[in-house]
């Protein structure tokens, strides 16, 4: 960093401790209350706050009651069609883990930087976490897939209407097209989280070292990046939206295997 | 050639992959469109896999940028 104004893009994913805690330990491990921890703990705050707002059960449903059924119902409609009237006890599961990601990559994206002192943090924009929502949704197929099939549950990596001639090679490609699973979700969603914040963070720079610069290199780069950036954060809204409605509809696939096997 | 210099090269390169991946992604949406276009009352049902064939042909030019930045910033 050796001119002065030069942003760092990685700054931003820093996970640093919090209110004096980066000392508090259980059995040698570190526990300390990170920025990480404190914005899914905002993003479940406002979770909580949006669906308890619209769960009253009124005949006539107002606004709020309108948005939070309609969320629900969307993710009943996404469960319905993959899995099947099988699918309506993950429910509960796909729709925690659908607005969970979306409310946490919206929170990230506010604004609130322009409060002073307020850093605003995407919690899915790291591995750490996407890897540990990734891992439930496999392990919840594996032990679906175990319990309701036994050891029929192989059966999935031989698809209907394999030719005998194949049966060495197939099983092999499903098998690991399956392992790779978790570690797909994961790392789309923490890199597509990523990509985005780094790229609004490169453009930034192009505008403020562009405006230091001097009148024609403000009009010249500045202003078209500013436009850019623009143009990006709506582009990124759009993807924090995708990017959660393809971790449910991927877990409600998988899902769908474990249930009903090919 | 600098380690250093090599690791940014290698980097840069990766970049043809998100290039790459985004003809992959616009292919999708193209002839998602082209054919919903065809025949606007079965387009709905096929949102789903529309968006499978989405992730698939993304998370390969994600790659492409997850590869970039273990150059620069772990290897």
């Amino acid at each position: 960093m050796a001119e002065q104004g030069k942003v760092d893009p990685m700054h931003q994913f820093m996970i640093e401790p919090l209110f004096g805690t980066d000392h508090w330990t259980i059995a040698g491990h570190n526990i300390a209350f990170t920025n990480s921890a404190l914005w899914m703990l905002i993003t479940f705050v406002v979770l909580f706050a949006f669906v308890a707002g619209g769960a009253k059960g009124q005949t006539v449903p107002g606004r709020w009651q309108v948005m939070v059924e309609g969320l629900v119902g969307f993710i009943d409609n996404l469960l319905a069609a993959n899995v099947g009237p099988k699918g309506k006890k993950y429910v509960p599961y796909i729709f925690s883990l659908f607005s969970f990601i979306l409310f946490s990559n919206v929170l990230g994206l506010l604004p609130l930087g322009l409060i002073k002192g307020v850093h605003p943090f995407t919690s899915t924009s790291h591995f750490t976490v996407t890897g540990v929502l990734a891992i439930l949704s496999f392990s919840i197929v594996l032990i679906v897939g175990f319990a309701r099939h036994g050891l029929h549950f192989f059966s999935l990596f031989v698809p209907h209407g394999t030719p005998a001639w194949l049966l060495w090679l197939i099983p092999v490609i499903e098998l690991i097209s399956f392992l790779v699973r978790p570690f797909s979700l994961a790392l789309r969603l923490f890199v597509a989280m990523m990509a985005g914040h780094v790229l609004l963070e490169v453009l930034s720079s192009f505008v403020i070292s562009s405006t230091n610069s001097g009148m024609l290199w403000g009009t010249v780069v500045g202003l078209p990046s500013f436009a850019l950036m623009i143009a990006i954060c709506a582009l990124e809204i759009l993807v924090a939206g995708i990017q959660a409605y393809v971790f449910a509809l991927l877990t409600s696939l998988y899902l769908n295997d474990a249930e009903n096997l090919h | 050639m600098e380690p250093a210099s090599a690791k940014l090269i290698g980097a840069g390169l990766a970049a043809i992959g998100a290039g790459v991946a985004a003809l992959g992604v616009g292919n999708v949406f193209g002839s998602f469109l082209e054919s919903a276009l065809r025949n606007p009352g079965a387009a709905d049902g096929q949102q789903g896999r529309l968006f499978i064939g989405f992730a698939a042909a993304e998370l390969l030019g994600l790659l492409s940028f997850v590869v970039a930045m273990i150059l620069i910033f772990v290897a």
